[in-house]
C-alpha cells in the first residue's frame, strides 16, 4: 500500500514535536475529515532555521508532514514556499491515489506557516511605529 | 528488531480453512470433479456429497429440512438474493422494506438500488450500543411492508441484535423478517425456527471454510425471485453449477463449528473481555465501542481519542499484529464507518477506533502481548498529535 520511503517517515518521523517560541505556525486540515497537521517554524536571515511538526491523521499524514520538515530546512522562504504537494509526494516515492488529496497537506501547512510569520513581521512593524 | 511471531487478530476480514475442511474438499478437486447434475455414477457421487453438505448446514441452523438451503457464493450474493427476490415476488402485496442503519453494505446497497424500482425502505436508527429501536420498528410497519432485514450481529461494532423479539413484531403485521447473520454464524448457535427467521444469510469463511462459498434459508413455503437464472439448479432460485469441493468445505465446516461451538465460544468470550479490559483500563482516553456484553464472543471494538486508526494499525502491523478499523483513512470511501455514525460517534471519534477479531488460533498468551504493546503505540502517536484533552468539546 504505501512506499517504503513511506513507511520509513511513519516509523522513524523527522523533526516531530513543536516550537514554543515559533515565528510562525500554521495549521491546516480539522480532525473531522481525519488529517489535522500544524507546523512551527523559526526564522533567521530569511531561512527556515527550525521547523517541527505535529500530525493528527494516517500513515500517509504523518509521513508528509516529516518530509516537508526536511525538505524545507534551512531553505530560504521563498524557496520553502514554492515547495509543492506534488514535490512531497515525488520525494516520499509516491502516495497511494486515494491519499494524495485527503492527506498530503503538508506543503499547505508549510506555506501557511510561512504566511503566518509574515503578518506577524508586519504587525510587529506596525506596532513599533 | 527482533524477529516477531506474527499475530492475526483481524478474523471478521478473512480466516484460515480449518485443516480438517482442507482435507475434506480434496477429493473433490482430485477425483471426485463431476456435475451433481450428471445422470451417471460419478455425477451421482457428486449429487450425495452436495446433499450431505446441504444437511449439515441446515443443522447448524436448525432449518426444517435440508432443501431450504439454497448454496450461493457468498454472503453478498445471499443477502442479495434475500433482499431483491423477496422484494420481487413480493410486490404486489406491497413495496415497502425496512432495514437498519447498520447493516452490511451488501444490505444497504440492494435496499438504495430498490428504492430506484418503486420500493420504498425506511432505515432504522440504533442507540449508542447499536441495538434497533424496537419502537421505531413497530410504527414503521405498515401494510404495505413486505421485508425487514435486520442483522443478527453488527462485526463493527459486536451488537447482537434481539432477534426473536424482533421477529414477533415483524409476523404482527406479516412482513418477512430476512436476517443477515454472517457475522454470527458459528459463533453462536442460530435457531432459524424458534427465533422465527424466514430468510438467514450464512457464510462458508466466517466458520473457518473455504472463501466464495455461502448459504441463503429459505423457509418452506416461502417464495422468492430468483436473482440468477441458467440450468435451474438450487430448486431454480440459484442456477450454476455447484461449486462441490466449496459446498462440501462448507458443509465440513458447519459440521465442526456445530460440535466445537459452545467450547470455543466460552473461551472466546474468555479472551475477548481480558483484551477489553487490557486494552481500555490502562490508557486514558479509551472507550468501548458496542455493548459490553450483548456482543459477539471474539469483537473487540474500541477507540482512542486524538489519534487516527489507519496510524495504530500500520503501528500495530510494524510489532506484527493485524487488526482492523473504521476510520475514514482505512476506507476506499475515505468516510468514517456508516456503523460507527449510526451509533452517534462524530467523525474525529470514529477516526480513533481499532477492531480485533478474535478467532480458533489465538491463545491468551497473544491477547497478552497485544495489551502489553498498545500503551506505547497509544503514547506515540499521542505525542505527535495537535489534538489534546483541551480539543474536547
Amino acid at each position: 500500500m504505501y512506499s517504503e520511503k513511506v513507511m520509513e517517515h511513519f516509523r522513524n518521523p523527522r523533526n516531530m514535536g513543536e516550537i514554543p517560541d515559533a515565528d510562525g505556525v500554521g495549521t491546516v486540515g480539522n480532525p473531522v475529515c481525519g488529517d489535522m497537521m500544524a507546523i512551527y517554524i523559526k526564522v533567521k536571515d530569511n531561512r527556515i532555521a527550525d521547523i517541527k511538526f505535529k500530525t493528527f491523521g494516517c500513515g500517509a499524514a504523518v509521513a508528509t508532514s516529516s518530509m516537508v520538515t526536511e525538505l524545507a530546512k534551512e531553505k530560504t522562504l521563498e524557496e520553502a514556499m514554492k515547495i509543492t504537494r506534488a514535490n512531497v509526494a515525488d520525494a516520499l516515492e509516491g502516495l497511494p491515489p486515494v491519499k494524495m488529496h485527503c492527506s498530503n497537506l503538508a506543503a499547505d501547512a508549510l506555506h501557511a506557516a510561512i504566511e503566518d510569520y509574515h503578518k506577524k513581521q508586519k504587525s510587529d512593524k506596525g506596532g513599533r511605529k | 528488531m527482533a524477529a516477531t511471531k506474527r499475530i492475526y487478530m483481524d478474523h471478521a476480514a478473512g480466516r484460515a480453512v480449518d485443516p480438517r475442511v482442507i482435507e475434506s474438499m480434496l477429493p473433490y478437486m482430485r477425483s471426485l470433479y463431476a456435475n451433481p447434475s450428471s445422470v451417471h455414477s460419478f455425477g451421482q457421487e457428486a449429487r450425495q456429497a452436495l446433499e450431505e453438505a446441504r444437511a449439515n448446514v441446515a443443522e447448524l441452523i436448525s432449518a426444517e429440512r435440508k432443501e431450504s438451503i439454497i448454496f450461493t457464493s457468498g454472503a453478498t450474493e445471499s443477502n442479495n438474493a434475500a433482499i431483491k427476490g423477496a422484494a420481487y415476488r413480493n410486490k404486489d402485496r406491497g413495496t415497502h422494506i425496512i432495514t437498519s442503519s447498520i447493516e452490511h453494505m451488501s444490505v444497504l446497497n440492494p435496499c438504495k438500488f430498490l428504492t430506484t424500482r418503486g420500493f420504498k425502505v425506511t432505515f432504522l436508527p440504533v442507540d449508542q450500543y447499536g441495538f434497533v429501536n424496537l419502537k421505531s420498528l413497530e410504527e414503521e410497519l405498515t401494510d404495505e411492508t413486505i421485508l425487514v432485514s435486520i442483522m443478527y450481529a453488527n462485526g463493527e461494532i459486536g451488537t447482537m441484535q434481539p432477534i426473536k423479539e424482533i421477529s414477533q413484531i415483524v409476523h404482527s403485521k406479516n412482513a418477512y423478517l430476512h436476517v443477515d447473520a454472517t457475522a454470527a454464524n458459528g459463533q453462536v448457535p442460530i435457531d432459524v425456527k424458534n427465533e422465527g427467521i424466514d430468510l438467514l444469510t450464512i457464510s462458508s469463511n466466517d466458520m473457518y471454510g473455504p472463501k466464495g462459498v455461502g448459504a441463503l434459508y429459505v423457509k418452506e413455503g416461502m417464495r422468492i425471485e430468483p436473482i440468477i437464472y441458467g440450468g435451474g439448479q438450487e430448486r431454480g432460485l440459484r442456477s450454476g453449477t455447484e461449486d462441490i469441493p466449496g459446498i462440501v468445505g462448507f458443509g465440513k465446516a458447519a459440521e465442526i463449528a456445530k460440535k466445537e461451538i459452545q467450547t470455543e465460544s466460552e473461551r472466546l468470550i474468555k479472551l475477548r473481555d481480558k483484551l477489553i479490559k487490557g486494552l481500555l483500563a490502562p490508557i486514558p482516553y479509551s472507550f468501548l465501542n458496542g455493548h459490553p456484553n450483548k456482543r459477539l464472543p471474539n469483537n473487540v471494538a474500541v477507540r482512542y481519542s486524538f489519534i487516527e486508526g489507519e496510524a495504530m494499525l500500520l503501528s500495530l502491523d510494524m510489532m506484527g499484529v493485524a487488526a482492523s478499523s473504521g476510520s475514514a483513512c482505512t476506507a476506499k470511501t475515505l468516510e468514517p464507518s456508516h456503523v460507527l455514525r449510526a451509533i452517534g460517534l462524530k467523525h474525529e471519534e470514529a477516526h480513533g477506533s481499532l477492531l480485533f477479531t478474535l478467532g480458533k488460533q489465538n491463545t491468551e498468551e497473544e491477547v497478552d502481548h497485544v495489551i502489553s504493546m498498545m500503551p506505547d503505540i497509544v503514547k506515540k502517536l499521542r505525542a505527535m498529535s495537535p489534538l489534546t484533552p483541551k480539543d474536547l468539546k
